[in-house]
């Protein structure tokens, strides 16, 4: 079974056409590494996948739903880190993630290993978001993604701002997610580290694949 | 869905309790505007007496333009709008918890302002009730399309400007509403409050409706 | 930048059908300014200020129709996303607006000589027009803030929606409230005009209406040709977005 389907999509923002037609297919378990230059449509590739982008045509199918059509049932089965953290700053590191397990609707016990799993000390529990650095922040963020247990993670820029630690940390969650079943899509320009961590490289350019390796 | 809207509102009077803006800004900014209309009518209590009404909702107006703008950057400064949606959260359930959040800080507000009009403009209340009632049905609809707006605006320039423009005059009835019940109640004016307050339930339920069916698709597409 | 898809470029938003209505409107404001200066009486009470109907009726008509058509246009767009309907309730409430200060300017001026005010805050028509009219200027404001299309689309269509459905709430308030209007009642249902004040009434009515239609016409053109512009044609456009992968591009990321 397809985890993403897409075929000749086309997305605009605005006006300007981000995605050109595009055509991928992942299955169940790849490390999918989308690399190209900023703005060749990465991150709005992302958002299709997400259900969280109109498409102007072509077809979008995530966990074999449409991501138009369908879009509940999709955005209920990824889990999106985006550029923001979506964390509210006057809310505590447990508060934000007892939010949005509960907005959710997961269980909300899987916060303490989700905190534990990305070295988020116990210390910084109760501080409230604001006082954490850039890292920290994105850290909580990709807790978030963790308790939402997806079958389809959506990673944009993950290494981004996180220490040497930070990042051994995420290739670890990225390989245990994808061995447990899970799909692993992630946009990144940190080719050294993503390079050996990805099963697959996927280059795209000018809203298009241009170039599609698998390992 | 109830336990959404439990759960929305719950988080803004939570990050409200945490960061106080409403409580040490807004508050404080009210009770100013209340001195500030003294000085403006030269504490002249026969004018002041017989505005009174008039300016506590004038004030609450203002009031709600921040707790509105409030509410609204809550949710916009780090996408945590985009974040509900995927959580899969109702959008109903965002609108009515977030407009819940807003009306009991309204709420709170009032409480504050209905001593500073009995201690600043000697305000004598005939009706308690007539009071409570006001507040609480003028606070709903003032609420409903506050929220409604305030995400109406989320995602465009200069938001802090188009906002009062858009919401004032949408407002305009219940100022007229709510000021003629509080002249009842205050007996300043003889009029039958309870009737306003029949027209602000409608205002209210009709902006209800409204938020409820239109929140989804601002939410989606803005 | 772009290019329209076809090759004829159009130079102006006239056609035959404009330029007829064009006509028809200068001949009938022709008409309309004789008659209302000259032909139509003094009235016993209003005398010459009563020559100000002519413009301040037909406005008050027009002002009203336009928001209509605006919401209309705006429950169009939310219902079958059309974009000819979202330019319609555009270009509706930009007319419309125009239409609305005009009705307040006439019956201010109209109301100095004749109620000895410029302005009168029981009066319920007068309350609820200027109200439209500031709910018509955050329309504008929402229109002109700019952004996705379809965004600002939905957005101004959910005020106008908002604003539609408060006005009458507006109105009742305001009645309540003062429970009294010094507001002339229907001038043509009373039966007390002249018959030629009457007739150069409704002739005032058709003329605006035709001159509203007129400048729709243009406005819903130059809109659609507007768009037209911005979008340019999807195929070239995506064939630009394509011959990127094949150049260095260092835009923001997307």
């Amino acid at each position: 079974m397809s985890i993403i389907a897409l075929d000749g999509v086309v997305a605009l923002l605005g006006r300007f056409p981000a995605l050109a037609g595009v055509d991928l297919d992942v299955g169940a378990g790849e490390i999918v590494l989308l690399q190209g230059p900023n703005g060749a449509g990465k991150s709005t590739l992302l958002r299709v996948c997400a259900g969280l982008q109109r498409i102007e045509s072509g077809r979008a199918l995530v966990l074999e739903h449409d991501v138009v059509s369908h879009r509940a049932a999709v955005r209920r089965s990824v889990g999106l880190l985006g550029h923001d953290t979506a964390l509210y700053d006057d809310l505590s590191v447990e508060e934000n993630l007892r939010f949005w397990a509960r907005a959710s609707r997961v269980d909300v016990d899987a916060v303490d290993g989700a905190l534990d799993r990305l070295g988020v000390a116990d210390r910084l529990r109760d501080v409230p978001v604001r006082h954490l650095s850039a890292g920290q922040r994105r850290r909580t963020a990709l807790a978030a993604v963790v308790v939402r247990r997806p079958r389809l993670w959506l990673l944009d820029e993950p290494h981004a701002g996180l220490d040497q630690q930070g990042r051994d940390l995420i290739d670890g969650l990225v390989r245990q997610a994808a061995t447990a079943g899970a799909t692993v899509l992630l946009a990144s320009h940190e080719l050294d580290r993503t390079m050996g961590l990805a099963s697959r490289h996927v280059t795209v350019a000018g809203g298009t694949i241009t170039e599609d390796r698998t390992i | 869905m109830w336990r959404d809207v439990v759960l929305v509102a719950g988080k803004d009077l939570r990050i409200e309790w945490r960061s106080r803006v409403t409580f040490s800004q807004v508050v404080p900014f009210a009770g100013l505007v209340l001195v500030l209309f003294g000085f403006a009518l030269d504490a002249n209590r026969p004018v002041l007496e017989r505005a009174t009404s008039g300016l506590f909702w004038i004030t609450i107006m203002f009031v709600t333009t921040l707790a509105v703008q409030r509410s609204t950057s809550i949710e916009t400064t780090d996408g945590a709008r985009r974040a509900l949606l995927l959580a899969g959260v109702e959008p109903v359930a965002v609108f009515a918890g977030k407009a819940a959040a807003v009306a009991v800080q309204l709420l709170a507000v009032e409480l504050v302002l209905v001593g500073g009009i009995v201690v600043l403009y000697g305000a004598e209340i005939d009706s308690f009730l007539l009071v409570v009632a006001t507040c609480l049905v003028a606070t709903v609809g003032i609420a409903a399309a506050g929220t409604l707006l305030g995400a109406l605006v989320a995602g465009v320039r200069a938001r802090e400007t188009v906002l009062p423009i858009l919401l004032l005059p949408v407002l305009a009835p219940v100022l007229i509403g709510a000021t003629r019940a509080f002249d009842d109640a205050l007996g300043s004016v003889a009029v039958d409050g309870w009737a306003w307050i029949g027209m602000l339930a409608g205002f209210g339920l009709i902006n209800l409706v409204l938020g409820a069916l239109s929140y989804g698709v601002l939410l989606e597409e803005t | 930048m772009t290019t329209p898809a076809s090759s004829e470029v159009p130079v102006h938003t006239g056609s035959t059908t404009t330029r007829l209505l064009g006509i028809a409107v200068l001949v009938g404001l022709v008409a309309l300014i004789l008659l209302g200066f000259f032909g139509a009486p003094k009235d016993d009470e209003q005398a010459d200020a009563v020559r100000l109907i002519f413009v301040h009726v037909p406005s008050a008509f027009l002002t009203y129709a336009a928001f209509s058509v605006t919401a209309v246009g705006s429950v169009m767009w939310l219902w079958k996303r059309s974009v000819w309907w979202d330019l319609v309730a555009h270009g509706s409430a930009e007319i419309g607006v125009v239409f609305c200060s005009l009705t307040l300017f006439t019956g201010s001026v109209w109301g100095r000589p004749t109620w000895n005010t410029y302005w009168d805050w029981g009066d319920v028509r007068l309350v609820t027009t200027l109200i439209l009219l500031l709910l018509m200027v955050g329309y504008l404001a929402v229109r002109s803030m700019g952004g996705d299309d379809s965004a600002v689309a939905t957005r101004s269509a959910i005020v106008a929606l908002i604003a539609a459905v408060n006005l009458p709430i507006v109105n009742r308030s305001v009645e309540w409230w003062f429970d009294r209007t010094l507001h002339q009642k229907s001038s043509l249902t009373d039966g007390n005009l002249e018959d030629l004040t009457l007739f150069t009434l409704l002739l005032g009515v058709v003329v605006w209406s035709l001159f509203y239609v007129w400048v729709m016409i243009h406005r819903f053109r130059v809109g659609w040709l507007e768009r037209e512009l911005r979008f340019g044609d999807l195929d070239l456009a995506l064939a630009q977005r394509r011959a990127e992968a094949h150049t260095i591009n260092d835009g923001g990321d997307r």
